[in-house]
Formats: C-alpha cells, sequence, structure tokens
C-alpha cells in the first residue's frame, strides 16, 4: 500500500466489456484510494462507470468483462488476482454492498431474519440461534421496530424505506472494512431517504467502516461525503475534498453537473444544461471525452487527454484549463458565486488559523 | 402568471377515487380534494410515493371513472362526454407524457408511426406529404432530427426517447398536458435538458401543464403553483416559490426540509423537520382554507388562527 491511510487503492484499473460490436471501454485507466473511515462518493451520469468501478472491486462483474490492466490493493494484497473462491471469502466480509433496489436485493422467499443471519453462519461458521441473534441486535441498529416479532417477517411485509434498513442490516452484520453503497436511497422517498443517509451516518460512526457512496444526486453528495471523484465517459475527471468540489470545481464537467441542478432558489426561464449526451465507449474519442459537450473545449481538448492538474494537495482535475498557458476562462455565473463563497471560507479558516497558531507554537516549545 | 385576470382551465372537485369499493382492501387513493388550474401555467404536484399523485392525474384525464366528485375540463364535465366524438375531442386538447420513456413506446413501432398515430387517429393530416411534414416538424420542435423519424425507440438514449414522448403529445395540438415525473428517469444533465424544452414549448404555444413529480427542486423550478399531497389529501396550495419560502402546513415544512441540496455547508446544518401523520387523524373535519391570498391549507375549523397566526409571522398577510 502507498499510505498507510488508505484501506483500499485502485490503480490504473482498465475494464472492458467484449460485446458483438466490438470492445465497450468502459472503465479507462482509474486510478483513486479510499482511507479509512472516509466516505469517497463517486457521482457521475449513467454509463460513466461508477457502478463497474465498484462492481470490480467486489468481483462481481459480469463473463464478458475483461480486466485490461490495474491493481485494487486491499490489506496488501490484490483483490483481482484472488480466486472466486477467495473472493467469496471477502464479500460480505470485508467488503460489502448496499445495493440500489431493495426490491429485487432481498429474497423474497427467505424470512429476514435468515437473511440478516446467512453472512454469520457462512463467513464465520457461527451456530443458527446464535446468528439470529445477533441479527436481531442488528435489526435493532438499523432501527426496524418491534423487531423481536418481525425477525419471522418476509421481505414483502416491509415498506421499502424499511427494506432497504434490512438490506443495510446484512451489508452491517460482518462488520466490513469497506462498505459499498450503490444508489442506495435512490429508490425511496425524500423523507424516508434522510432517515436511510442518518442511519448510514450514524453506523459509520458506530463500526467505523470506510464507504465508497455511488450516486448521481449531488444534494446527497454534499450531506455524506468526505471526497468526491468525479466520473466522466470511463474516467475521474476530478476529484477533491466534498469544499473543493462543491463550492471551487475547476472541471468544466462538474461546472455542468452542478449549474444543471436547480437548488431550491434557483429561478428564472433557462436551467443550464450540459447539450448532447455523452460519447460512446466502443470508440471513445482521442482527447477529453468532454470536448464535444464542453463550451469551454480548446483546440488540444480534440487532439491530447488532460493530464491531471493539481490544484491543491487533495485536489486534481484533468482539464486543459488548468495548464499555466491556456486562456482564462469565466466559469458559468453560478460556479462564480460558488467560487465566491470558497474564497470567504479560505480567508475564515485563514484568520482562525492565524489567531490560534501562536498558542500552539508556545505549546511546541513547552 | 397573472392571475387577476387568468381564466380556469380545469377545476378539479370534491374528486374521491376509490379501489377495490366494498371490499376488504378498499383504498382511499385520492380521498376529496378539489383544486383549480388556470389557462398557460404550470401547477406541480408533489408528494410521496402513495399520496395519490399520479391517480389525480389520471383520473383527470379520465383513465378511471371518479368515484365521487366532478372535474371539469373548460367549463364541461369529462364524466358527461358519452359520445366518441366529444371523447376523441377531450382526448386531443388533453395529452399525457408519462415517466418511463422505455415503456411508454412501443418498440415495434418506427418513431414517425409512433409520433403520427395521434394525427391518424384524429385526421389531422391531409395526406402523406402533411402527414410527413407535420412528424418532421415535430421531431425538430422538441430538438430532434427530422432523419430519426425512420427508427425505432431502441436506437435512442433516454433523454432523446423522452423528447419523442413529448413531440407525441404535442402531435394533436393539445391545450393540456399532464407529465407524470417525465424526468425522474433521466440523467441530471439530461433532466436539464428536457425541462428547459417543456418551459420553451408552454412559451411558444401556450400550453398548460400539470406537472406530477416527487424531485422537490425541479418542481420548483416549472411550476407557478405547486400543490401538496399526503395520503389522498391535498394538504397545501400556494405559489412555487411563496410555498418552498414559507410553508404553512406541517408536512410541507417536514418534506422541504428532507430535500437534499448540493451545499456542503448548508447541509452540514440541516435541521430535518419531523412529521407525525397521526394529526390528521384525530377525527376533526379539515377543508383547504384560503390563509393567505391564493395560499390555501387543509385546516379544521379551530386551526385556522394557528395558520393565520403562522402568515402573520411570515408576512404573508398584509395589516
Amino acid at each position: 500500500m502507498d499510505n498507510e491511510n488508505n484501506i483500499l487503492e485502485v490503480r490504473n484499473l482498465q475494464v472492458n466489456f467484449k460485446t458483438y460490436a466490438g470492445d465497450v471501454k468502459a472503465i479507462r485507466n482509474v486510478s483513486f484510494d479510499l482511507r479509512k473511515g472516509e466516505t469517497l462518493a463517486i457521482v457521475g451520469e449513467s454509463g460513466s462507470g461508477k457502478s463497474v468501478t465498484t462492481r470490480t472491486i467486489m468481483g462481481l462483474n459480469a463473463s464478458n468483462a475483461d480486466i485490461a490492466s490495474g491493481s485494487i490493493m486491499y490489506k496488501g494484497q490484490d483483490l483481482l488476482k484472488k480466486s472466486e473462491k477467495e473472493m467469496e471469502g471477502i464479500r460480505g466480509q470485508d467488503i460489502a454492498e448496499i445495493f440500489q433496489d431493495p426490491m429485487t436485493s432481498l429474497d423474497p422467499t427467505m424470512k429476514i431474519g435468515r437473511q440478516i443471519a446467512e453472512p454469520l453462519m457462512v463467513h464465520k461458521g457461527m451456530k443458527k440461534d446464535k446468528a439470529w441473534a445477533q441479527a436481531l441486535e442488528m435489526m435493532k441498529l438499523v432501527g426496524i421496530t418491534d423487531a423481536e416479532s418481525r425477525i419471522n417477517d418476509y421481505p414483502h411485509q416491509f415498506s421499502g424505506g424499511m427494506r432497504q434498513r434490512i438490506v443495510i442490516a446484512i451489508a452491517l452484520i460482518n462488520y466490513p472494512e469497506v462498505l459499498i453503497a450503490d444508489e442506495p436511497t435512490t429508490a425511496l422517498d425524500v423523507t424516508i431517504q434522510a432517515q436511510i443517509l442518518n442511519l448510514m451516518k450514524e453506523l459509520q460512526d458506530k463500526i467505523s467502516t470506510s464507504i465508497i457512496f455511488i450516486t448521481h444526486d449531488l444534494g446527497v453528495v454534499a450531506g455524506m461525503a468526505d471526497r468526491v471523484a468525479v466520473m466522466y465517459a470511463g474516467k475521474i475527471v476530478e476529484y477533491g475534498t466534498v469544499d473543493e468540489i462543491f463550492y471551487n470545481p475547476k472541471h468544466p464537467y462538474t461546472w455542468g453537473l452542478l449549474s444543471s441542478m436547480p437548488t431550491l432558489d434557483s429561478s428564472g426561464d433557462e436551467l443550464p444544461s450540459i447539450p448532447g449526451t455523452p460519447p460512446d465507449l466502443l470508440d471513445p474519442p482521442t482527447g477529453d471525452a468532454f470536448a464535444a459537450r464542453n463550451a469551454y473545449a480548446l483546440k488540444i481538448d480534440t487532439e491530447q487527454e488532460p493530464p491531471f492538474f493539481k490544484v491543491s494537495d487533495t485536489h486534481y482535475a484533468a482539464t486543459w484549463l488548468l495548464h499555466p498557458d491556456a486562456p482564462k476562462v469565466t466559469p458559468p455565473a453560478q460556479i462564480v458565486e460558488r467560487q465566491e463563497k470558497y474564497a470567504k471560507m479560505q480567508q475564515a479558516l485563514a484568520q482562525a488559523q492565524q489567531t490560534t497558531g501562536p498558542v500552539e507554537e508556545e505549546e511546541e516549545q513547552q | 402568471m397573472d392571475y387577476e385576470n387568468a381564466e380556469k382551465i380545469l377545476e378539479v372537485k370534491h374528486l374521491k377515487q376509490y379501489f377495490n369499493v366494498g371490499k376488504s382492501d378498499e383504498v382511499h387513493a385520492v380521498d376529496d380534494i378539489s383544486f383549480d388550474i388556470y389557462k398557460g401555467e404550470t401547477f406541480g404536484l408533489v408528494g410521496e410515493s402513495g399520496s395519490g399523485k399520479t391517480t389525480t392525474g389520471r383520473a383527470i384525464i379520465h383513465l378511471y371513472e371518479p368515484t365521487s366528485g366532478e372535474i371539469l375540463f373548460d367549463g364541461k364535465n369529462v364524466d358527461s362526454f358519452t359520445s366518441k366524438q366529444e371523447k376523441r375531442d377531450f382526448r386531443q386538447e388533453m395529452q399525457m407524457i408519462f415517466q418511463d420513456p422505455y415503456a411508454s413506446l412501443n418498440p415495434r413501432m418506427k418513431v414517425k408511426d409512433i409520433v403520427a398515430e395521434g394525427i391518424d387517429i384524429n385526421n389531422l393530416a391531409k395526406d402523406d406529404d402533411d402527414r410527413t411534414k407535420q412528424v418532421e416538424d415535430l421531431l425538430e420542435t422538441v430538438g430532434l432530427n427530422k432523419d430519426h423519424s425512420s427508427r425505432y425507440p431502441h436506437e435512442f438514449s433516454g433523454g432523446q426517447r423522452q423528447r419523442i414522448g413529448i413531440a407525441r403529445a404535442l402531435a394533436v395540438k393539445p391545450k393540456f398536458v399532464i407529465a407524470d415525473e417525465p424526468i425522474s428517469a433521466l440523467d441530471v444533465s439530461i433532466q436539464a435538458q428536457v425541462v428547459n424544452l417543456m418551459k420553451k414549448l408552454q412559451r411558444e404555444q401556450g400550453l398548460t401543464y400539470l406537472f406530477i413529480a416527487h424531485d422537490l427542486s425541479m418542481v420548483k423550478y416549472i411550476s407557478d403553483r405547486i400543490g401538496v399531497m399526503h395520503y389522498g389529501q391535498m394538504l397545501e396550495i400556494a405559489d412555487s416559490d411563496e410555498i418552498y419560502a414559507h410553508p404553512l402546513h406541517d408536512y410541507t415544512k417536514s418534506l422541504l426540509s428532507a430535500v437534499p441540496v448540493p451545499d456542503p455547508e448548508f447541509e452540514r446544518a440541516r435541521q430535518e423537520i419531523a412529521y407525525d401523520g397521526g394529526q390528521e387523524n384525530d377525527g376533526k373535519e379539515r377543508h383547504l382554507v384560503e390563509i393567505a391570498p391564493r395560499h390555501w391549507v387543509r385546516a379544521a375549523d379551530d386551526e385556522i388562527d394557528m395558520y393565520t397566526q403562522r402568515a402573520h409571522e411570515a408576512s404573508l398577510i398584509q395589516d
């Protein structure tokens, strides 16, 4: 591992899907870290490769997937080199996943108690009585009321929000080191969504798990994430802390995503939108894949792929606009507002540090 | 919207829509709701799943026989249309855009035949050339290419399919369009495209929309007025800016407090307001009361003072 604070390191991952029409290049050289205890959000449109990335980590890709290169290091071991048998020991034990649709990710013919207890019996060889007792505890932890009697119910007897709580209970029963949540609240109503998100935050503190959170809802990201990675056409185009991505975004695609979401106080006739549709990954364009939809595209964007430019120690963006020779552009109005807010926040932070700075020095001398 | 001189295009009066009537699993999906929609406005209908918003939309376009109550469209009772011609005229004036762009287009029909189906049924084209021209114009209006007309739905992306659905609805030159979650299945960047298109068409053709959705920020953006539904009842109706800035009903407050906002600072400070659904089940008779000008809240007689007080505090009422 490059850094001991990382629980997971993905390096140069490339995944192709073999189809009759040719190879779909779904993941094109993706690298990222997951730090211990953090929530990393991966955002992007459908087809940008968010779910394929996490399915590759879980070893759950479709049979026509071809992992062309890369490594996924977990506790010093490369998950891509593991056999299916070995992955079975890791899935649901070290790395667990919460899926989007609580309707289809539960077995309709199995009592929920058994579904929650199953990972304990499979991975820890626990006896049924003991496993069910722990399942009951977990049901209480995720807020299923009247757990003693409901443990014998079937999934159809629960509402959507309660079902998602059951899915979370199953994923967390073995206290996994890494939890992958793939659009866990997209199918839920806003009030239920708020409950589930609060529950996830609470449980993350209790069992100190690291979360990869996949979603296209930037509002959810703002509330959940410590860091954010923005994906487009099989690549990460920008990553940084949640404040850096929301208040100081640098990639035009991130600008587009942030401005095309109306906030509760936006009004006016025209909502800024990103024109066109994402490129076909059977034959990805040369250069920057976003160039065709990008109002800020430079000539070089169609010729050469932009490398990551450093914005801060934690913030990188792959756009030629950050090159020292690039022309200065003015981002959309909404983004300028966000950047102004960021500048004020930084100022306030610097002032706070100035006033506390000398005190720390004194302590060091002592 | 200028509501002083606005004309009503749709009046819903005490609409009740029950299912499985008389059986043990009788459902009161819509239970005595009343509201009006004015010509040229966008009326947003929001609520959680099971609130009855989709049922309301379907009852308005007469896909259901209402259990009781009246729906007046242009002053005429929708239920009174008996002859084939009357029903056909009604369906021409009122159209629907559906949620799922994958399920709502026949996969075996070419785009031009999907779009022209309404034109054919209503004999709106003089001849084949006219039909082709109308279809091509429609496709262009919704931002598609006339070359697309001989393709099949599976050749299009979700956003493009939704544009086809919009072109089909517009083909018969309707006055009133019900859009039931038209953007929920689309990506964020594509949602903005479709919403902009709908707004543009409204300006150009003077359409009236009933926009049903659960995405509250998008509903506010597109709507002039908004109605909030919960358990088959309409709890609050007001101008969209006002209902978001100054919700009066506890449920509306709770619903709005749960909307995630793409602003980390705001999210860190978020306070959710819980709502106890039991407070409506105390047996008191409630109906919509105009608490502030054009701001209606469902209230019992002894609650009116409380809501009036709230409206005063929010300066919705001038003394």
